[in-house]
């Protein structure tokens, strides 16, 4: 099932939710949308879904009118954030539902329901919580049966918010394995929401970055973080180092220092300079684009991240290797290895 | 849960002298002196004794003054059986209808979002806040001879003050508040992810009230079909108004109980108000029972 999303716009009173958003998503895809709260993921997902409907825009599956139907007839799975399992039911009856509410004319029998939602607890590899009640499960477990209970109607698209948002570390990393390899072996068309980018990256083939309710770049896991389209999203995702620079007559200026880069084809006027934070090679007093005062330093396992003063006023934190001790005090230079320029 | 267990263990860290001086503390801050302490609890029980106990006696006391057989007497009297009759169907007709305005309500509260909702919260509670003879007036004025409606009403022969369905719609605007009181905080909290789940699995609207909605509610349901009950059977002041006071016909078992009152007859007056007290009591035994019922509901979101 492809998923096509046409200049989606969704306001909440004043507030502009989605901003003209256009997504395509391919048959077996695994996407993630990610962004900070507030940048019009979690909307996205339910106008996808039909639990709310836009202001303007068109969705479509496989090509035909979706918001043409309602939630009841898209044939969406949902898995919400907070599991929203039916709490007066047991693990079965949860697991079962979608498949008790048919319309009377394509509902299977007692049988056939037993063994499917059978197969599907023995999928999620809980069979044996079948008669507990969701109030009697763990986060990981809760989260796993709301999985079952939407794969049950066997969706043609499946739609997650935030799945792993309210587990612990630990569960988290397992279950995001777990997804993965779920999603590969059931192959359905799949969205999930998220704000953790090393979810996003980890566990998605296609990463699409939001904020304030647009579009900030749709590419691969590596694309994202290595090629950032926007100041945003370079900020956004893994840990980068952001300075506020003027370009004027082919120089770069931090403060009133020029910095020591190849400004060819720069937008003169202010912008911003973005360098991760394993980025910043160090070497002698002098010797790179920037030269700065050691403040403080932690190691963290295999780098030492380092408080650096810079000439120019700013203060940037720096991962460095432990093979040259860095002590507070130090004067170094600094020399990025890949830096990438924003205009604005 | 990680945080409960750094909270607990940084409680126990401190050593014994710093534990002593902190219980001293608490001890001193939370003890009043013994006599303070006796007085006040002493006040309460005999407030209670006063007010809420010794009447609830001296009813069952005058019920059964003239012995057990002038009691069951009393209250195989035609105008006395006729009165609980009638009791007993205004309540079912007033709860059965509160249950459903109730409930379409507090649906409408606590699941939807719409210009208006603070003023319909406010205007639930009207009831509540209006004098009961007042609530009977206002159907005088729609229905009396005199009112908005009584030309109309007469022409078509439908009599509805000082008969039933006078004393039925008085009731119902009297306990309006309770069923959708107790619902719509509980169905605020619980928010509309349930009912949205349903729907994306496929269930229709029906399947997901029924299936979904109703079954989490059942307990506030009840809590408030009980207290709507034990108002509807006790009303006095809206009924009055409208009853009329024709014997063995518009007497509810409030009205009953006053009318036999006032002629003397104290055995039968007490023995009527000994079933509204009973009432009361099983009302308040089932009540204590539904709220353990709720909390429970309660505990278990928590988790």
């Amino acid at each position: 099932m492809t998923i096509e999303v046409r200049n989606l716009v969704k306001k909440f009173g004043s507030f502009k939710a989605l901003d003209g958003v256009d997504l395509k998503v391919d048959n077996g895809e695994l996407v993630a949308l990610l962004g900070p709260s507030g940048s019009g993921k979690t909307t996205l997902l339910r106008i996808i879904a039909g639990l709310d409907w836009p202001d303007a825009g068109d969705v479509s599956f496989n090509g035909e009118d979706a918001l043409a139907q309602g939630a009841r007839e898209r044939h969406v799975g949902f898995v919400f954030q907070h599991y929203a399992l039916f709490r007066h039911m047991t693990v079965f009856e949860n697991v079962a539902f979608g498949l008790r509410v048919q319309p009377r004319a394509v509902r299977k029998d007692e049988a056939t329901i037993r063994a499917r939602v059978k197969e599907l607890l023995d999928l999620v590899q809980l069979d044996w919580l079948a008669d507990r009640y969701p109030s009697q499960l763990s986060g990981g477990q809760r989260q796993r049966i709301a999985l079952a209970r939407a794969l049950a109607i066997e969706p043609r698209i499946l739609l997650l918010d935030e799945p792993f948002g309210a587990l612990d570390a630990k569960v988290r990393k397992e279950l995001r394995r777990w997804l993965r390899s779920l999603h590969h072996e059931i192959n359905v068309t799949s969205i999930f929401v998220t704000h953790d980018q090393e979810e996003a990256l980890e566990v998605a083939n296609r990463v699409v970055v939001m904020d304030k309710g647009r579009i900030e770049q749709i590419g691969s896991p590596d694309d994202v973080y290595e090629s950032p389209a926007t100041a945003f999203v370079h900020g956004f995702i893994g840990e980068s180092i952001e300075l506020p620079i003027e370009v004027n007559g082919g120089v770069i200026r931090l403060g009133d220092r020029p910095l020591r880069l190849a400004a060819d084809g720069l937008v003169p006027g202010a912008s911003k300079l973005f360098v991760r934070r394993h980025d910043m090679l160090v070497g002698p007093p002098g010797s790179g684009a920037f030269e700065g005062a050691v403040q403080h330093v932690r190691n963290f396992g295999p780098v030492q991240r380092a408080e650096v003063a810079l000439s120019g006023g700013e203060t940037i934190e720096i991962d460095a290797p432990r093979d040259r001790e860095l002590r507070a005090g130090d004067t170094i230079g600094l020399e990025p290895r890949r830096y990438r320029i924003f205009a604005g | 849960m990680t945080l409960q267990i750094a909270e607990s263990a940084s409680l126990v860290s401190p050593d014994a002298r710093a534990r002593a001086h902190a219980a001293a503390a608490r001890d001193s801050l939370r003890t009043e002196p013994r006599a303070v302490r006796i007085t006040i609890i002493a006040l309460a029980m005999i407030f209670l004794t006063v007010f809420v106990v010794l009447p609830l006696v001296v009813v069952f006391a005058q019920a059964f003054s003239k012995g057990i057989l002038a009691y069951l007497a009393a209250l195989a009297e035609p105008e006395a059986l006729a009165a609980i009759k009638l009791t007993l169907l205004v309540a079912a007709i007033s709860v059965g209808l509160n249950l459903v305005f109730g409930l379409i309500a507090a649906w409408a509260i606590a699941k939807f979002d719409f210009r208006g909702k603070t003023f319909l919260i406010t205007l639930i509670d009207l009831p509540f806040s209006v004098s009961p003879v007042i609530s009977g007036l206002v159907f005088v004025l729609l229905f009396g001879a005199q009112g908005y409606f009584g030309t109309w009403l007469r022409e078509h022969d439908i009599q509805i003050l000082f008969a039933v369905p006078g004393i039925a719609l008085a009731t119902t605007f009297v306990t309006f508040p309770f069923v959708a009181r107790a619902l719509i905080p509980l169905m605020q909290e619980q928010g509309t992810q349930e009912e949205e789940a349903a729907i994306s699995l496929g269930a229709s609207g029906l399947q997901t009230f029924f299936r979904v909605t109703l079954p989490n509610i059942k307990w506030g349901v009840l809590y408030g079909v009980l207290l709507c009950n034990a108002r509807a059977m006790g009303e006095f002041g809206a009924v009055s108004v409208v009853s009329g006071h024709i014997r063995g016909e518009t007497n509810t078992m409030p009205l009953l109980v006053e009318i036999l009152y006032n002629e003397y007859q104290f055995v039968a007056a007490f023995a009527i108000a000994s079933l509204l007290a009973m009432l009361a009591l099983i009302t308040l035994i089932a009540k204590t029972v539904l709220e353990r019922h709720l909390n429970e509901g309660q505990d278990a979101r928590d988790h």
